[in-house]
């Protein structure tokens, strides 16, 4: 098994709790949310498929039945944080990438 | 496997084929239309001149079609039928076997035969109104015309004068009847609705019987009406009533209606059983139906008949109808023109608020026979029910017109338990009540689940509030109580939620779900209690406990914009600016490139602002003295005002003044949804204060305060509270209102509904308000206080703070903008490029 890559994308100091924020990686926008309660990460495109913008990391987070979502910021629509899967639309998801903190640093990785 | 071929895919015929889906026996569909594409929304069609697009209009694809097997041919009529051979054969010679027909084509307009010109220029500016073709050549005509006139005044030809307004022409509409909709309303009812229509700039001309269309001088074309008048014009639209589109069934020798029309059955088959007819082409007992449901519920009975349901029946079809016709609510019931013998007949006519209603009873004034509402048919959902399901009435006729009386409130307030289970709900997918509450014995609790499971309030969607009653009703029943919880993180109203945190002085939403609630909250609890919040302790937004409640806008503190852009608006209070701070928006805005428009709210606002720009231009504004206007929140936005007596010869006061002053007392205030004032200085009322929230209106001795009006989705004039007001204590009654309102209103609620659904209304506010009756007063006033004390510019303290700034940026690992975005330019200013100008498009795929 090939190791993954990982990018290096910022402090996670700078981030507020309970929010997301846009990464560049590789020419990639990817919507970094932090769940602070139990220091939890999560990474999904930041590309909303329903109003074709890069909004999501400006969405609001929360939950439905334990499950951690995010709403899009322009027409609401819910994406699960774990697996990118539309809460409101069975056919549509977005894409979930690894994220992690080594030493205070947030990474991700594209694979 | 049964092959249907469906002839018209109208509306009607669309239903067909999506009827026949459902049904358990499989079918082979075909279907053909004399149209370049396949179904619309014939009913709709006006909004075709007021934004809506073809696609808008579509109500299916050739994508769903091919998902569904169904076989389609646009721009092919089916021109022959050979009922031996049961075969059809198209214009274009294509010729296919059936098993079973559906004639579904449906209706043409009526030309009169009036003698007018022939030529080429009159087929471009001598219409009819039925397609969207038709539309498109209205649309072309118009370019080249001033006047337009419509001939018909029913239903049709009031929507198409609508769509020549639209189209920016001079409208006529001329009506050989006495008065306009004479089917459905009469005479009083038509005057009112005259003068409603009149006053929107269209000229009505009544008992005309036009008798030629001659070329015109100064216009296009003269018509001559046999009372030896005549009226100039450039265009001319025939919308005098519809006939039944029967010519391919009289060709092949089925029964046809002596006045047109393909007689069918209960079952509607036609005299060939092996052909049914459905909608508008069909005649049944002697009747065409030119509405769109009855056509709906043929079918789907022929649907069921197809697949071996022997029982289903077409039982006929009620007429009433409810519209709103160029912005005038106009609605009749049953028998409207107290036909029936022994009938009587109550009436009001109301003109300061050009309002008509009438009811039509049986002799022992018990039973609701008929109605008509003109100008307002908030009564029409309760007055049908009576109606169809001929239910005593709970109060005396008179009563029904004038539902203030507490005799009449109780007819209003008529409650869905009182409807027998046969009644229908939805009219569109004839759900009953009974549907309903069966679905709810299997398990329906929420709307969702009542939409999906019986299809009710899925289609026009003006059954919904009624379905949700008899849901929340059958709920009851069950035992099951009806939840006002905010969602499934509390068990409380957003009412209830304010009371624990002013009570218990909560101040965060953490404190607050380790309080009373659970989980992680959501996109519906968090901005409410964000909101809460912020009414009462008014802390900066974007603090860290507060940031994630923040809902798309206040996040950011600017309006986003459909491609995630934001907007920016500074306060201009009272809507009073100098030209050297108009300077400084004017340099702003060019310097970032902002398309700039001035607001409703006397304000100007800049479109186009990224992330990482929004800090670099309110530092500009603020450093010149501007502040956040709140534009973005649920929170007061702006106090409209005229310029008042200070240069108006007319201004009793100074409205201009009273205006900055409440402004700059109430920005920023956060509430269930946002507030809007206005301040007129006179009677004449220039600064529209009785569409606003808060309204406020100078009179010789102080101001009149009016409240609990919006503009908007559903437009309510606001109530008069109080009258000659000296300044302190109109600030007093507005902080006293305002802060009961944060207090008490639901989520979402503005002040019109929440008054309209405080018990006691207008009168129970004026109690606590004005009389103290709750001994509120002095909490309330204290509320405000600590609210006006602790303002603060949002933006202000943002650009104070480099944690916060640093959130303002497109990526959090690099500089630079969303490259995504582009634009074009158009009327000198840039704008969001549309799809189809788009260069190129970035889907992520991975």
């Amino acid at each position: 098994m090939q190791a993954s890559k990982w990018f290096d994308i910022c402090d996670k100091s700078i981030l507020s709790p309970n929010t997301g924020v846009c990464a560049l990686v590789d020419g990639k926008q990817i919507a970094v949310f932090w769940e602070s309660k139990n220091d939890q990460l999560y990474a999904i495109s930041n590309y909303c498929p329903f109003s074709k913008t890069h909004s999501l990391s400006r969405g609001l987070i929360g939950d439905s039945k334990g499950e951690l979502l995010v709403a899009s910021p322009l027409y609401k629509q819910r994406f699960s944080l774990q697996t990118g899967q539309c809460l409101d639309d069975q056919a549509i998801s977005v894409p979930v990438y690894p994220v992690r903190e080594t030493k205070g640093r947030i990474e991700i990785s594209l694979d | 496997m049964q092959r249907i071929i469906v002839v018209g895919n109208g509306m009607v015929g669309h239903r067909f084929i999506d009827e026949a889906l459902t049904q358990s026996e499989s079918f082979q569909l075909t279907t053909f239309s004399e149209e370049p594409r396949l179904a619309y929304d014939r009913v709709q069609l006006s909004s075709y001149f007021s934004g809506a697009t073809v696609d808008d209009l579509m109500m299916t694809s050739e994508s769903y079609y091919d998902e569904k097997g169904v076989e389609y041919f646009v721009n092919d009529r089916v021109a022959s039928i050979d009922r031996s051979a049961k075969t059809i054969t198209t214009a274009q010679g294509r010729t296919e076997s059936y098993d079973k027909l559906v004639l579904a084509t449906g209706s043409t307009p009526f030309v009169p035969p009036i003698p007018r010109p022939d030529d080429e220029a009159a087929k471009q500016h001598i219409l009819v109104y039925r397609t969207i073709e038709d539309l498109e050549a209205m649309k072309a005509s118009a370019k080249q015309s001033k006047v337009g006139v419509v001939i018909g005044g029913g239903l049709l030809g009031l929507e198409a004068a609508k769509a020549l307004k639209d189209l920016g022409l001079q409208t006529h509409v001329v009506e050989f009847a006495p008065r306009l909709m004479a089917v459905q309303i009469d005479q009083s009812g038509g005057d009112i609705l005259r003068s409603k229509i009149e006053e929107l700039g269209v000229h009505v001309h009544t008992d005309k019987n036009t008798q030629a269309i001659e070329p015109g001088e100064d216009t296009r074309y003269l018509m001559k009406f046999a009372d030896g008048s005549v009226l100039e014009t450039d265009m001319i639209l025939f919308s005098a009533g519809i006939r039944p589109q029967d010519k391919l069934a009289r060709d092949c020798e089925l029964a046809i209606g002596p006045r047109g029309g393909i007689a069918i059955n209960d079952q509607c088959q036609t005299s060939d059983p092996d052909i049914y007819a459905v909608g508008e082409c069909a005649l049944w007992d002697g009747k065409i139906f030119g509405l769109v449901a009855p056509g709906y519920s043929m079918a789907k009975v022929a649907s069921a008949h197809l697949s071996g349901d022997a029982a289903a029946s077409f039982q006929g079809a009620d007429m009433s109808t409810k519209l709103k016709l160029m912005g005038v609510d106009v609605a009749s019931i049953g028998d409207a023109h107290a036909q029936t013998e022994g009938a009587l007949s109550y009436s009001l006519c109301d003109e300061a608020k050009q309002v008509y209603k009438k009811v039509v009873t049986n002799a022992a004034g018990d039973k609701l026979l008929g109605a008509i509402l003109v100008g307002d048919a908030s009564d029409y959902g309760a007055w049908l029910q009576l109606y169809l399901n001929d239910m005593t009435l709970p109060v005396a006729p008179e009563y029904l017109l004038v539902p203030s009386t507490e005799e009449g409130a109780a007819s209003a307030g008529m409650g869905v338990e009182a409807l027998p289970d046969t009644a229908q709900i939805c009219s569109c997918y004839d759900v009953t009540k009974g549907q309903i509450a069966q679905a709810v014995k299997d398990g329906a609790t929420t709307m969702a689940d009542i939409k999906s499971c019986t299809g009710a309030a899925t289609g026009c969607g003006g059954c919904s509030a009624l379905a949700n009653q008899v849901l929340n009703s059958e709920l009851e029943k069950l035992g099951v109580e009806v939840s006002s919880a905010i969602c499934e993180h509390f068990d409380y109203s957003r009412q209830e939620l304010a009371d624990i945190v002013k009570v218990k002085q909560i101040r965060s939403f953490e404190q607050l779900l380790k309080e009373c609630g659970s989980g992680h909250g959501c996109e519906i609890c968090k901005p409410a209690v964000g909101s809460i919040l912020a009414s009462f302790w008014n802390d900066y937004v974007l603090e860290d406990e507060h940031i994630g409640l923040q809902d798309t806008n206040d996040i950011f503190l600017g309006n986003m914009q459909k491609d995630g852009t934001y907007s920016v608006v500074p306060r201009i209070a009272g809507g009073e600016i100098t030209p050297d701070m108009l300077m400084v928006i004017a340099e702003v805005a060019k310097e970032f490139d902002l398309y700039t428009k001035i607001t409703g709210g006397q304000r100007i606002d800049l479109f186009g602002a990224q992330l990482h720009e929004l800090p670099l231009i309110w530092q500009k504004l603020c450093d010149a003295g501007f502040e956040t206007g709140h534009a973005y929140g649920k929170s007061v936005r702006t106090v409209k005002s005229c310029v008042g007596s200070t240069w108006c010869r007319y201004g009793v006061q100074d409205s201009v003044g009273m205006a900055i002053l409440l402004e700059n007392r109430y920005k920023g205030l956060r509430s269930p949804h946002k507030l809007k004032f206005a301040v007129s200085g006179c009677t004449r009322e220039c600064a529209e204060a009785q569409s606003k929230d808060i309204g406020v209106i100078a009179t010789d001795a102080g101001w009149a305060l009016y409240v609990c009006g919006n503009g908007g989705m559903r437009p309510r004039h606001a109530d008069l509270f109080a009258s000659d007001l000296d300044d302190v204590t109109l600030m007093r009654y507005i902080d006293r209102i305002l802060m009961f309102y944060v207090r008490t209103a639901d989520r979402l609620q503005r002040t019109s509904v929440w008054m309209e659904n405080l018990e006691g209304g207008l009168d129970y506010l004026k109690q606590v308000v004005i009389e103290d009756s709750l001994n509120l007063c002095d909490e309330l006033e204290a509320d405000m206080s600590r609210v006006v004390e602790n303002y603060q510019c949002e933006w202000k303290t943002t650009l104070s703070d480099d944690k916060k700034l640093q959130r303002f940026r497109q990526f959090v690992n690099a500089d630079g903008s969303d490259p995504q975005l582009q634009y074009v330019r158009e009327r000198g200013q840039r704008r969001p490029a549309t799809e189809d100008e788009r260069r190129i498009d970035i889907v992520e795929v991975r």
